[in-house]
């Protein structure tokens, strides 16, 4: 655990390379002064929560939910909103005989 | 005082043609119009609630049966989709996104007659404590139009204290709800993580999400939140509701064991903060309520758990914003890879971006472990630290924010300045329990709140309690 605990510290310093690769990571463009600006922030940000580090949960699981629900279904039906297909793409960018039309993936 | 009568009576009157609902949303939305330099809204739904309004009348003149909230305006915080107005959460990339489907809870809410007149202002995607992160513009505290309301319901809050309806709605991820009825001074009710269906409200942070009235009275806040409550299939995360429901409270406060979280009443709290706090709960022992000290050691690490937690959930749930199905789309992109990153540069703001990055940083190979494995393994240390504490008293009383509002731009270029404004709010959220804000006095002519929390699935009891404190200190 101790040479775990100066890796996190090791961490807290975050990089612009670090912030560039986050950016693509979340497909954000980021211009050159945001990336100076989080560079600064998320260090001072992951600082703060690296207090957690110190804490012993020897023996705990984590929580990801605390309703204690599991696997709640409902039956597989079609359902009739009363929509029409122009209703439904009327928020998409762009359409072409009733269809979502996206960008090229390649070139 | 309010220029609303509670809700149970402004139905009541309205059933019996004594009030026109017509007029009660012409109130609503003049006032709304006086008002507007506050900037708590972002849009009136004048066509609609006018029509819904006459619909309502028509019913009562031909004296058939209205429902329980039949002719009462309410506002919606902008990330509840609602038909007949954009929901934009605030924030660029949902500008002009108009609703195909609506939130199940306004369907409930107009199901009893209840009529929306507004969209009110929050930060972008609920990622804020003061509204200074939408997109837009900064509501303006209704104290002192120098500071803000709090947020990210500030224009909710605001709105039901500038009298502009009896009630708003909004959402708490991490305290905003209760943050903002703390800084402009009305009721802000936090149900159990479930209670309330999220169908058809922008996500922010999945696992610890919920909607809640902002309201002038307890009372006010039980009905809401008695319409809201329950399972919905289109919300596999909702739980049942009390068989007794929320309303006809019997406010009992005598020989109830209320622990004090020693954490909070330390140092931090804002000396005037202090004052009202430690006098409320005189008041609230002389009437005859038994006070405990408690200690939570756990708790103020809750701030850390959730800065993580929260933006690893934003990250995911804001990935569906990628320009090509809704929202903000950018024009010239060349390929699918250009067009998600541009869109979202443009569309998203400086927090969201933010939010999504720190998200993406602690959910990434290599720090998964360290950062988000071991934030929601504290998180369970806090929740048995919670149902240890619940063995020993009924309920937990506090501050809501170390502080009163702060001036707007105070904390704008200060992001951990900014989310300290939460240190108090995120430990009943992280845990799922209910909390409620009340207003306790006011420090420096601002208003402070107390916070009541209660443990999981005790909404009525503690909207049962809230109704005695509120009794008591007011």
């Amino acid at each position: 655990m101790a040479n775990q605990v100066l890796y996190y510290y090791e961490m807290a310093n975050i990089t612009r390379d670090d912030v560039l690769k986050l950016a693509r990571l979340a497909r954000i463009d980021l211009s050159d002064k945001e990336i100076d600006e989080f560079a600064g922030e998320f260090s001072k940000i992951l600082a703060y929560v690296e207090q957690l580090q110190t804490i012993d949960v020897t023996g705990l699981e984590p929580t990801s939910q605390v309703t204690g629900l599991t696997n709640v279904m409902r039956p597989d039906e079609i359902r009739d909103y009363g929509y029409q297909p122009k209703d439904l793409l009327k928020n998409v960018p762009r359409v072409q005989d009733d269809q979502i039309k996206a960008n090229r993936m390649v070139g | 005082m309010s220029q609303w009568l509670p809700i149970a009576e402004l139905a009541a009157k309205v059933q019996t043609g004594e009030l026109k609902v017509s007029e009660l949303v012409k109130k609503s939305l003049k006032t709304i119009a006086e008002k507007a330099d506050y900037q708590a809204i972002i849009v009136t739904l004048d066509e609609r609630a006018a029509e819904r309004a006459a619909a309502i009348d028509r019913d009562v003149a031909t004296n058939k049966k209205v429902g329980r909230l039949a002719g009462v305006p309410f506002i919606a915080k902008d990330n509840f989709l609602v038909f007949g107005a954009e929901t934009t959460a605030a924030s660029n990339i949902l500008k002009g996104f108009i609703a195909p489907y609506q939130a199940t809870v306004i369907n409930k809410l107009e199901a009893e007659g209840a009529i929306c007149v507004a969209k009110a202002n929050l930060d972008a995607f609920a990622h804020g404590s003061s509204t200074e992160n939408s997109d837009f513009f900064t509501t303006k505290n209704p104290h002192d139009k120098t500071r803000v309301p709090g947020g990210s319901s500030g224009g909710s809050a605001a709105a039901v204290v500038l009298d502009m309806a009896p009630f708003a709605l909004g959402t708490d991820t991490g305290g905003s709800i209760r943050l903002p009825a703390s800084y402009s001074g009305c009721i802000g009710y936090k149900p159990t993580y479930g209670l309330v269906s999220r169908s058809g409200v922008v996500a922010m942070a999945s696992s610890t999400d919920v909607i809640g009235p902002l309201t002038n009275t307890v009372e006010d806040a039980a009905l809401v939140l008695d319409v809201m409550a329950g399972r919905d299939e289109l919300d596999g995360t909702t739980i049942e509701r009390e068989t007794a429901g929320y309303t006809d409270l019997a406010a009992d406060i005598k020989n109830v064991k209320l622990g004090v979280i020693k954490e909070f009443m330390g140092t931090g709290l804002a000396a005037g903060v202090k004052t009202q706090l430690e006098q409320a709960i005189k008041k609230l022992e002389a009437a005859g309520a038994n006070i405990i000290e408690v200690s939570l050691p756990s708790l103020p690490l809750a701030l850390a758990v959730y800065y993580i937690v929260v933006p690893a959930e934003v990250s995911s749930n804001l990935a569906r914003y990628d320009g090509q199905r809704y929202g903000y789309s950018f024009p010239e992109a060349k390929n699918l890879d250009e067009s998600y990153s541009k869109s979202r540069a443009i569309g998203f703001g400086k927090e969201a971006k933010r939010r999504i990055m720190m998200g993406t940083y602690v959910l990434s190979t290599g720090y998964y472990d360290a950062y988000y494995k071991k934030a929601q393994t504290v998180r369970t240390k806090l929740i048995n630290e919670f149902n240890e504490v619940f063995k020993k008293v009924d309920f937990l009383v506090g501050p809501v924010a170390p502080t009163t509002a702060f001036k707007i731009g105070e904390n704008i270029g200060d992001p951990l300045k900014m989310y300290l404004a939460d240190v108090m709010t995120v430990g009943p959220s992280l845990v799922g329990m209910p909390a409620i804000s009340l207003p306790c006095g006011m420090a420096d002519n601002l208003p402070v709140g107390l916070q009541l929390m209660a443990a999981q699935h005790q909404d009525r009891e503690l909207l049962s309690l809230a109704k005695a404190v509120e009794g008591v200190i007011s």
